[in-house]
């Protein structure tokens, strides 16, 4: 049992679907599309397989001022974006000098990545390979170092409790949430900005992907390409984004009369220590996160209404993790993979998906998989389909797994 | 990008300084003025500073070492610097 109270108070994003979590939770909501046919020159000058992407509906540039867009890595860009969005959420002012809204020295910040800047270094790179030293440019290392993001929100938000970075791939963001509640736990801080961005499209990673097989195909038909427990799913489409919450201790948002989107009261990590890419073929990871996120939270596996699933939509990955669900949790729980709308946003997608996560409690309400229209008979859960289903909801689990066998439940309630 | 040979008046140099700090650091052209410190009155960090030196080199034709580049703590350094080695 945890034994200090932490809510939710701030959310934000930027995503595929929508350049902030209104904007986001909306299309999900209403069953919209944010996967796109990747019409690239290198696409075709690789002749690469997959064709398929997932890119930010808003480029971070339209958002963020010239001149600091231009000293920070794309990844770095919309960590911040959704930092500053969560905080102003939140109810605080953007700090200065002179007014500090929570004492800096409590105030932390834990947002994961799964590959940092590698837009930077190759960039960078090439730069060197053609025109020599004088072109690289001086911000090359902390625009593709991983604690690039969390690094910049830290300074933007005057945050001196802690400045903290986890790299467990696709885990990283929901493992930075879980990092943020344990950084509360122990008393080092009273506020952390928490969450997770990648942004690595590039030919590089879409080739290395293609390579391991583990990207959708289906190049015809974007908007149906990624179809997490259907029966004809066939990998996962690579996206990009940032999500970011603000975890705050119970008393510190009472006493300033925070709206609170909910609590979060438990999480389970694990490792499969098995296979670099595949998952543990019994699930024993996946289901000992979930097993010990219920138990953190003091509730026992039948409280747990939802799932929001790690789904990618890969053959073996989507039944693997519904199986660990069923041994887990049971066959009651609601299932639902975002994926199927917006793609797989690497780091960011633990932190975007624990937001919906906790939306479906906060507004009763799970959002719809998309392209599911057989679904898989081994998966053996209600994986809501066709509309987004009104239910209440007291607890919800975020699944987030990661390349390297990380296993991150996160166990959300209402407030 | 000038060619090397080329001589600049005062006025042509605090133009293109003036474009370079704008394009690097966000300074307006207007604020880039003879008297001002590029880290105290600017707020140009020593990164900017490497950058502004290179984007200067192309286009004035000049080699500013890193421990010429030290010297230069006003715009007026840099006009000076570049006056003498165009």
């Amino acid at each position: 049992m945890s034994n200090v109270d932490v809510v939710i108070t701030g959310l934000g994003a930027t995503t595929p679907l929508g350049g902030d979590v209104s904007s986001t939770w909306d299309a999900l909501l209403a069953g919209r599309n944010g996967i796109r046919a990747n019409t690239t020159d290198w696409a075709e000058r690789y002749d690469l397989p997959a064709r398929l992407h997932a890119p930010l509906a808003v480029e971070p540039t339209e958002v963020l001022p010239r001149v600091q867009a231009r000293r920070l890595d794309r990844c770095e860009q919309i960590a911040l974006i959704a930092a500053r969005q969560a905080w102003a959420d939140a109810g605080y002012e953007p700090p200065t000098e002179e007014h500090e809204p929570v004492d800096p020295d409590r105030l932390g910040v834990s947002i994961g990545t799964g590959i940092g800047g590698p837009l930077t270094l190759l960039d960078q790179d090439d730069l060197l390979e053609e025109h020599g030293l004088r072109k690289v440019s001086p911000l090359t290392v902390p625009m593709l170092m991983p604690n690039g993001p969390a690094a910049h929100v830290g300074i933007d938000l005057r945050a001196r409790a802690g400045v903290h970075t986890v790299a467990s791939a696709c885990a990283s963001g929901a493992e930075g949430i879980a990092n943020a509640y344990q950084m509360i736990q122990n008393g080092r801080a009273d506020v952390v900005i928490a969450g997770g961005a990648d942004a690595c499209i590039h030919p590089i990673t879409v080739a290395g992907f293609c390579q391991s097989r583990t990207l959708s195909t289906r190049n015809d038909a974007p908007e149906r390409a990624s179809r997490p427990f259907d029966t004809q799913r066939d990998g996962f489409v690579l996206g990009e984004g940032a999500g970011v919450v603000v975890l705050e201790r119970a008393e510190h948002a009472a006493a300033r009369g925070a709206r609170v989107y909910g609590r979060i009261t438990g999480y389970g990590m694990t490792a499969d220590a098995y296979h670099i890419t595949g998952n543990h073929p019994d699930g024993i990871g996946q289901i000992r996160a979930m097993e010990q996120a219920v138990r953190m939270g003091g509730l026992s596996p039948a409280d747990v209404g939802h799932v929001n699933a790690h789904a990618t939509s890969t053959v073996v990955g989507d039944v693997g993790e519904a199986a660990a669900i069923r041994k887990a949790l049971g066959e009651h729980v609601l299932v639902t993979a975002p994926k199927s709308s917006f793609g797989h946003l690497v780091g960011g997608a633990g932190a975007v998906e624990s937001i919906i996560a906790l939306l479906s409690i906060y507004h009763s309400v799970i959002p719809a998989t998309r392209n599911l229209e057989n679904l898989d008979p081994k998966v053996g859960l209600d994986v809501v389909a066709g509309e987004a289903r009104k239910v209440e909801l007291t607890a919800a689990i975020n699944n987030s797994f990661g390349f390297g066998g990380h296993n991150v439940a996160l166990l959300f309630t209402a407030a | 990008m000038q060619p090397m040979s080329e001589k600049f008046s005062d006025e042509q140099i605090l133009e293109g300084l003036g474009e370079i700090v704008e394009e690097v650091a966000g300074v307006s052209p207007d604020d880039v003025t003879a008297d001002k410190s590029f880290v105290d009155d600017l707020d140009i960090d020593s990164l900017s500073m490497v950058e502004i030196a290179v984007q200067a080199e192309d286009r004035f034709g000049v080699k500013i070492p890193d421990d010429e580049l030290a010297n230069l703590k006003t715009v007026g350094d840099a006009l000076k610097y570049v006056s003498a080695h165009s």
